[in-house]
């Protein structure tokens, strides 16, 4: 096939797809058994998105190496929006599955829509505790780790510690931490620094011990002294080992947050997805979990664009 | 001009756990010379080396760099490894400041970095990563980040035993070309023969474990030195025999 004609067709990909949403939404009559909405917020997000789309790709025709990058993401989109189509057909215009448990595309986007002032203040608390135990036990753990890893006493005192303590799942903590500190506040950050601190301090620990031995016989004839050691090579060197650990890490933080907001607080999206469950409101429990989903891909985006950018030198131990 | 780089090394002996590697071994490295060290594997060159570079602090004996013992490494012995052995994540110019750094003393010795990556030949390669090099230009980066801080002594552990023989031999007239012009000295493991008689005043051959030194042939060759030489032969055959290889030739005849 001619490759314009293909770039062509990559084009039209999403919009046709978008078309097909709107054939199935509008021309199939409802079952009846979902909640009618105010509005048809599934075709305003629809729309939205591909709004969005368009002006993305008037903008990749100036910016050629994102046009090309979105380019090749263009049937996944049109997938999606398919695939979204047909969900909400088979949920709302058919009567094959529960209502309760399988909400119409148009609720849970409605929900997003009518709620965003409430969720945005839930996913504001809960990346304010995320953040503080994370930059916790990421300290906790860098430190610790170096320490581990570089000194041999200190491994030999803190090593059984960490091995003993660090695989116990950080739920299984909560009933201690809740009575040892004064707010439940300050017990959930300690929660979540623990479950970012070991996987943090375990591949920081590993990454020192597997510096190549002879980079550190070159420093010392090249005159460097135990510090410039530690924070010059050591470091560096086990930079890719770290950064895998603050992945696991972030990712343990996550299911952390979630456990953890059932404590005693009424807030964040954690709680909020409980809760939605609690009342039998799957539409919530369905934006609750697209927000989560949303937040933890942007925060590994986020992560795997530091490394790139520190590590230019080594490139994709994992890919994201 | 007082002269510097004497090396002194009395009566070392060396074990690695039951096995007696350095046995009794003394030798006076003179002050500006190349000397070679030469000898079946495993007999302790690198051993030795190391001792020297203060990497090795479990021996007996002593080991003096200018009258002063040598007890740990310091930025007064360049060690140019066996592999370039580059920190991969820093450039060319990153590496071979990365001494001056440790040292701070970086600032004001900022323009030797350029200077020495002149030397070497990697201008318009400061700002590459190691892996984005050859093979022969990561060891030529190697030397500069050995030689930056001025060392008296360069102690070199077989630099260019993994590289291929044309980028070898250029970077073995290098090396001379940096010896003369900063009137160091230099002390060189290696295997290859012709690479110790082409380079060195002196070449050590030491015996096999535990080892002591077998001979000591001076080169009397004038420098520059030229590869094709026919007293090179005459060196070669000597070293040769007194490592025990020179019965082997006869055998090789009749197979040609």
């Amino acid at each position: 096939m001619n490759k314009k004609v293909k770039r062509i067709i990559y084009y039209i990909l999403p919009f046709a797809a978008a078309l097909v949403s709107a054939v199935l939404y509008f021309a199939i009559p409802e079952s009846g058994k979902q909640k009618q909405m105010n509005a048809p917020y599934y075709m305003c997000f629809l729309l939205a998105a591909i709004i969005i789309l368009a002006v993305a790709l008037v903008a990749g025709i100036f910016a050629k190496d994102f046009g090309k990058k979105l380019q090749g993401k263009l049937p996944f989109y049109a997938g999606l929006i398919l695939f979204i189509a047909v969900l909400n057909t088979i949920f709302s215009k058919t009567k094959l599955l529960p209502v309760l448990y399988f909400p119409s595309i148009d609720r849970i986007t409605g929900l997003l829509w009518e709620q965003k002032v409430f969720l945005l203040k839930n996913l504001i608390f809960s990346l304010g505790l995320l953040s503080q135990g994370f930059i916790l036990g990421l300290l906790t753990g860098f430190f610790s780790g170096l320490a581990l890893g570089y000194n041999r006493r200190v491994g030999y005192w803190l090593n059984p510690v960490t091995k003993f303590l660090g695989p116990v799942p950080t739920t299984a903590w909560i009933p201690l931490a809740l009575s040892v500190f004064p707010t439940t506040h300050g017990a959930n950050v300690f929660l979540i620094a623990f479950a970012v601190w070991f996987p943090v301090t375990l591949m920081t620990a590993s990454g020192i011990q597997s510096v190549s031995k002879v980079f550190f016989e070159v420093s010392e004839t090249l005159g460097a002294g135990t510090y410039y050691k530690v924070f010059h090579l050591a470091v560096p060197a086990s930079l890719p080992q770290i950064f895998l650990g603050l992945f696991y890490g972030i990712i343990s933080s996550f299911a952390t947050l979630m456990a953890v907001e059932m404590n005693g607080n009424s807030q964040g999206i954690g709680w909020y997805i409980n809760w939605q469950k609690s009342v039998m409101l799957y539409d919530g429990v369905y934006a609750g979990l697209i927000i989560i989903a949303v937040l933890c891909s942007f925060v590994l985006t986020m992560l795997f664009k530091v490394r790139d950018k520190i590590m230019v030198w080594q490139k994709g131990v994992i890919r994201w | 001009m007082v002269e510097v780089g004497n090396i002194q090394i009395n009566n070392v002996n060396k074990n690695f756990d039951e096995v007696h590697v350095l046995n009794n071994f003394s030798l006076n490295i003179e002050p500006g010379s190349f000397v070679s060290l030469i000898g079946p594997s495993g007999c302790g060159k690198s051993t030795l080396l190391r001792i020297i570079g203060g990497l090795e602090k479990q021996y007996e004996g002593s080991v003096f760099l200018d009258g002063e013992r040598i007890t740990k490494a310091g930025s007064d012995r360049g060690f140019a490894f066996q592999g370039s052995n580059l920190f991969p994540w820093l450039t060319v110019q990153g590496n071979v400041a990365f001494g001056l750094k440790a040292r701070k003393i970086y600032k004001e010795r900022k323009n030797d970095v350029a200077d020495i990556i002149k030397l070497v030949g990697l201008q318009g390669f400061e700002n590459s990563f190691p892996h984005q090099i050859s093979g022969g230009m990561q060891q030529r980066a190697s030397l500069a980040r050995a030689l930056v801080g001025h060392p008296k002594v360069l102690l070199l552990d077989e630099p260019l035993g993994a590289l291929d023989a044309f980028t070898r031999m250029n970077l073995q007239d290098e090396i001379l070309r940096i010896k003369n012009e900063n009137n160091m000295t230099m002390l060189m493991v290696t295997h290859d023969v012709d690479e110790a008689i082409y380079m060195s005043d002196k070449v050590v051959v030491m015996s096999a474990r535990p080892s002591r030194v077998e001979a000591v042939i001076d080169i009397k060759l004038p420098h520059p030195r030229v590869r094709v030489q026919d007293t090179f032969a005459l060196y070669r055959n000597k070293i040769l025999e007194i490592l025990n290889f020179g019965g082997q030739l006869h055998e090789a005849e009749y197979n040609i």
